[in-house]
Formats: structure tokens, C-alpha cells, sequence
């Protein structure tokens, strides 16, 4: 492999192309009714990592045929610049959400429970390595 | 186990050393997005980074650091002039593309050859005192040295994707063997270069093997723009006597050096997207000698009409 990436195959972090995958227009339908609706790509979710050691974040969402192509639109639109060194892109219909109506009951339970909070507690006399 | 708080820390105080410090022209840029938010944790933390820039080669020019020979400098032109108006071609896809992230993609890979340009042109105008501004705005149609490919119509996707298939992997050879150049400043812009022209590279393969691959309609244009641009392959491939000179004294490589891998690994995207290789007659060519097709005259009207009709201006 030479210094500059490898002359035989095209840079990519991503596989080669899955030509199973099912095949989707690029482009707009030349649609002969205009009230036929415009075939779309599937939505993805991006995460980025911004460097080593750290998390992948959720940086935003793209639309994409495939994972490949997801995965080159995620390098283009959102490490543009200098922003990662790792990036994950996951089908949007992937990601199970919670419900933002049921957020009283999901999220408020554990307010005003500070005894799950380590500074809750004094240090008891005697014990030590604390 | 009580968590105290260093690893965090730590975290943070490692992540802000790796900023550049470099502010010159355009103020700290250093910062999040997110202002004071929680940086070390954010995937829109922006970071100059560190990489040759075309300033940088301009400076060097201008201190007299380096200074081209007249036939490297004649070659960067070409060089550069091939970039500029790809570049330019390219940079008609904004707010035009299939799809907005195409949109996005198209427009990076012309800021990509725009770079090039910049620092090709730059390069070249040391041996003429001449500033990259004066090279793009200020040279009329028979003084480029751009071949006939470049300043080939944008068409529909398909022919944008099939010249940029034809152009990235001709620069993928190209600017890998100037990585060895015995100048070393074209050697250094090549460095940068070829690695923005691998992600062409592939970026045009993958988009070529989904139009043949994909519908009957796609797979009908694609076959069209490839036969489209396909003539103008060959002018890339000519040697001439500047080329002979510098492939003798290590500064370039002769053109037609590069057609057999060019050959073979286009040849292998075809195989895969079950294309043919387009059967079609060269186009005569002459871009190298400053004879241009008619494109030319309205893609430099377009690009020099602000320059031309302030001279000087800056903002």
C-alpha cells in the first residue's frame, strides 16, 4: 500500500457496494403525473465521533439509497470541518424513540429522589477508603 | 465506586490542547458550535486541523521562497487551470442537484479542485509575478491551458458523474506520481491533493455502478453521458515537449504514462457495472495549446465578470 491510499481501490470507509441491496432512482422520477408523489430515499440517522476515546454523538439526519451511500453523505455533510474520525449511520426506522407525551411518567419519577445521589449520603465515621 | 469528577476533566483539558492555534485571517474558529456547551462531548466541535493551504504557497512565493522554473510553472498552469474550471463547471450544481445531499457532495468536491487551482496558480505566478487572482480573472480564453474535458457541459447527473469519473481517476494517477516529484512544492500540493481526489475517485465509481445498476432509465443515461464525454479522454493522455522535458528532469511524468492503470481500473468499474467502454473517435483536442472549445468563452465570462468589472475590489 503506498503512502497515499491505495491505486487500486478508491478510498472508502465504507464496503464495497451491496448489489443486492434493493435499487432505488437517484434522482426525481421523471414522473408522468404531477401529482404522483417524487419517490424519496430513505431517512438515516448520523452519529459522529469527534475523537478518539470519546462517543459517537447524533450530529443529524440524512436521506440515502443505501448504507454506502449514507455513509459518504454523512463524511460530506457533516465532517465537512474537521469534526470526526468515526462516523455511524443507522436507518432512521431503526431507532426505537419514547414517547414525548409520556414524559411525566418516564422522566419525572426520579426528581426529588436524591437518595439515589451519591452526595445524599455523609460519610459515616470509621469506614475507611471512602 | 464514587465517581469524582477527574476523568471528565481530563477529558475536556485533552481535547482543547488538540485546538490549532492558528487565528490568522479568519479569527478563532476554534470554538463549538454550541458556544460554551459541553465541547469535548459535541459532534459539531470544528477544528481548522492542519494542511497545506494555498496562503501558504502564495506566501512562500511571495517571500521568495520559492520560485518556479519557467516549465514548472508552465505546468502548474495546466495543472491549475484544469481545477479552476471544474471547479467552476462543478459549482453550477448548487441548489441544482438530484438531492440536497448531492447537492452538498458535488459542492465539496469543487471546493476540493477549487483548492488545487488556488495552489497551482499561485505556484505558477511566482515565475511571472503574478498573484492566483491575476492568473483566474485576468487571462483571456487562448491564454488557458485547460484540456477540453474539464470545460465539458455539466448536462444532466449522468454526464456530470461520467466527467467526473473520467477526471478523478486521471488526477488519482496524476497527482500520485507528482507525490515524487523533484519539485517539491508540486510535489506537496499533489501530497493534499491526491487524497481529496481518492474520495472523487470513489464517489463517482459508486454513483456510476448505481446508475448502470439501478433502472432502465439511469442505466440509458449513464450509457449516453459516458459516450458523451469519452472523446476527451485522450487529450489527457498526450505528451508533448513541455511534458518530455519535465519527465526528463524528474519534475513531472509524461501523460501517456498514465494510461494503462487509468485503463485498467476504469476498466474494472466497468466490468462491474456491466458497461462497455465507450467505442467513439477522439476529439482533436488542444486545450494544453490554449485552443478551446466554445464553452470556454462563457464559462470565463461568467467567472471574471465581477473582477473585471471591479478591478481590485476585495471583500
Amino acid at each position: 500500500m503506498s503512502p497515499h491510499g491505495n491505486p487500486e481501490v478508491p478510498a472508502s470507509s465504507a464496503g464495497a457496494v451491496e448489489s443486492t441491496a434493493a435499487k432505488v432512482p437517484a434522482g426525481p422520477e421523471t414522473s408522468s403525473e404531477s401529482s404522483a408523489p417524487r419517490s424519496v430515499w430513505p431517512l438515516w440517522e448520523v452519529f459522529v465521533r469527534s475523537s478518539r476515546g470519546l462517543s459517537h454523538v447524533h450530529a443529524g439526519s440524512l436521506h440515502a439509497p443505501d448504507a454506502a451511500m449514507a455513509l459518504r453523505n454523512a463524511r460530506d455533510l457533516y465532517t465537512r470541518r474537521n469534526e470526526g474520525v468515526s462516523i455511524w449511520v443507522v436507518p432512521a426506522d431503526a431507532i426505537a424513540a419514547s414517547d414525548p407525551d409520556a414524559k411525566g411518567s418516564f422522566f419525572e419519577s426520579p426528581q426529588g429522589k436524591d437518595y439515589r445521589h451519591a452526595t445524599y449520603y455523609t460519610k459515616s465515621e470509621g469506614v475507611k477508603h471512602l | 465506586m464514587i465517581p469524582t469528577g477527574s476523568h471528565s476533566s481530563q477529558a475536556r483539558t485533552g481535547s482543547l490542547a488538540g485546538v490549532a492555534p492558528d487565528t490568522e485571517g479568519h479569527g478563532d474558529i476554534s470554538v463549538g458550535v454550541a458556544g460554551s456547551g459541553d465541547s469535548s462531548a459535541s459532534a459539531t466541535r470544528i477544528t481548522p486541523g492542519n494542511a497545506l493551504r494555498p496562503e501558504d504557497i502564495a506566501l512562500e512565493v511571495r517571500t521568495g521562497l520559492v520560485k518556479p522554473s519557467e516549465d514548472a510553472a508552465e505546468y502548474a498552469l495546466r495543472l491549475g487551470d484544469d481545477a479552476l474550471i471544474l471547479a467552476q463547471r462543478l459549482g453550477h450544481w448548487i441548489s441544482r442537484a438530484p438531492e440536497l445531499e448531492e447537492d452538498v457532495a458535488l459542492g465539496n468536491i469543487a471546493l476540493d479542485q477549487l483548492g488545487h487551482a488556488r495552489s497551482f496558480l499561485s505556484y505558477a505566478g511566482g515565475a511571472w509575478e503574478k498573484s492566483e487572482d491575476e492568473l483566474a480573472y485576468f487571462r483571456r480564453e487562448h491564454e488557458f491551458r485547460s484540456a477540453h474535458l474539464f470545460e465539458q457541459p455539466n448536462g444532466d447527473f449522468a454526464v456530470t458523474i461520467a466527467r467526473q469519473f473520467v477526471v478523478s481517476y486521471y488526477q488519482f494517477e496524476l497527482y500520485r506520481r507528482l507525490t515524487e516529484s523533484t519539485d517539491a512544492t508540486l510535489a506537496a500540493i499533489s501530497a493534499k491533493a491526491v487524497k481529496e481526489v481518492d474520495y472523487h475517485r470513489d464517489h463517482s465509481a459508486q454513483w456510476i455502478l448505481r446508475l448502470a445498476q439501478g433502472t432502465e432509465e439511469s442505466r440509458r443515461r449513464i450509457t449516453h453521458g459516458l459516450r458523451l464525454i469519452w472523446p476527451y479522454v485522450e487529450e489527457l493522455f498526450v505528451d508533448d515537449e513541455l511534458t518530455s522535458r519535465l519527465a526528463e528532469a524528474g519534475t513531472a511524468v509524461e501523460p501517456s504514462s498514465l494510461r494503462a492503470d487509468f485503463d485498467r481500473l476504469t476498466g474494472a468499474v466497468f466490468a462491474e457495472a456491466e458497461l462497455e467502454v465507450p467505442n467513439v473517435p477522439a476529439a482533436p483536442g488542444g486545450g494544453r495549446r490554449g485552443k478551446h472549445s466554445e464553452h470556454l468563452g462563457y464559462i470565463l465570462a461568467e467567472m471574471q465578470v465581477l473582477a473585471r468589472e471591479h478591478p481590485g475590489a476585495s471583500w
